[in-house]
């Protein structure tokens, strides 16, 4: 466990080995444009090196994606990392919006008036 | 605006890598198409980041397969680019270009949870190249708008010839677009919502 975070990963198989076999975590996985990033808490010692890389690339708002393409490592593997640092406190998320209101009326008008600012 | 290896960690800390710290939510949008339709040139032009890309991996149930495929794990990585936009500053959108192919079908699932609907581009010198990726989206439920991509050569079409090819329905948006430039690609994200909107209001 002491790969070079840099790495990128081409391998089918090193993702399952990093997650411990934890390739399902057994609840819904955080959807990729959720956004995250690194609580004031001070990471333990004991921290995996993989843990730890997300935690340099999160000191700002980023998405599950982002953090994904900065990481090199697939999002499916970076979700489950994600949310063992979020079981540790060490990770917040903006509290993601809920199903219902995706295609909720008012938050459809912020994009849409968002995007009309752009012309 | 060939850029291939958009994806490397360095030098992105330097400007804008992270979301404003204003924003409280995000959303996303598929940008889906045949290879070579333009998605990774749209999401380029509208994006604030330089577009990123990620490896998704799948596992595969059977679907056909001609890209990299580990025969002993049966697993196929696809690499899906993605953008984004800070709007209004209070709001993150993000652009995600998926490809249409049948085989990418099962990168769409986790993916398209959650989206709010989805641009499909369209090039009309082949329109049975952006069968699979309509057919994807209707099987999905994802609602969405098509954007014609003109590039040199191109037919002319009629809108009712390209609603009847493409099969798509009366309330269906149908523009044009150059995903070259940022003002037609804004305007096509705008149509998208516009529509989404309108769904939203008579539910
Ligand atoms: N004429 C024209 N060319 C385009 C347009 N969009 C993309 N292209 C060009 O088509 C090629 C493929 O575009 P690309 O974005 O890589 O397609 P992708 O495979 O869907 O990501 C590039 O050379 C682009 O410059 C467009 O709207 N009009
Ligand atoms: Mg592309």
């Amino acid at each position: 466990m002491t790969e070079r975070p840099d790495d990128r990963t081409t391998s089918a198989v090193r993702p399952y080995v990093i997650t411990g076999g934890r390739a399902d975590a057994g609840v819904e996985p955080l959807s990729w444009e959720s956004l995250v990033m690194a609580a004031e808490t001070a990471p333990p010692a004991t921290l995996q090196p993989e843990h730890r890389t997300i935690l340099t690339h999160c000191q700002g708002l980023l998405s599950v994606a982002e953090v994904s393409a900065h990481l090199g490592q697939p999002p499916s593997v970076v979700q489950v990392l994600l949310a063992d640092l979020i079981g540790w406190g060490l990770i917040v998320t903006r509290p993601p919006i809920p199903p219902a209101e995706r295609a909720d009326v008012t938050m459809l008008r912020k994009v849409l008036h968002g995007l009309e600012s752009r012309l | 605006m060939a850029s291939k290896a958009a994806s490397e960690a360095s030098g992105a800390l330097s400007s804008g890598k992270y979301v404003n710290s204003s924003v409280a939510g995000a959303a996303k949008i598929m940008v889906v198409g045949p290879l070579g339709v333009g998605k990774t040139t749209f999401i380029g032009t509208v994006s604030e980041i330089k577009p990123l890309s990620t490896e998704a991996v799948m596992t595969q149930a059977g679907a056909s397969v001609d890209v990299t495929v580990d025969q002993a794990k049966a697993t196929t990585t696809v690499a899906l680019d993605f953008g984004r936009m800070t709007l209004d500053g209070e709001l993150v959108l993000y652009l995600f270009g998926t490809p249409g192919q049948q085989r990418f079908l099962p990168a769409w699932r986790d993916l398209a949870r959650g989206a709010l609907g989805a641009l499909a581009l369209v090039d009309t010198r082949d329109l049975t190249a952006s069968f699979d990726a309509l057919g994807h989206l209707e099987d999905l439920g994802l609602p969405f708008a098509v954007a014609v991509n003109v590039f040199p050569g191109s037919p002319v079409h009629s809108d009712g010839e390209l609603r009847a090819a493409l099969d798509l329905l009366p309330e269906t948006p149908l523009v044009s677009c150059d995903a070259r430039d940022e003002r037609p690609s804004v305007l096509a994200l705008i149509a998208l919502v516009r529509h989404l909107l309108l769904a939203a209001e008579s539910s």
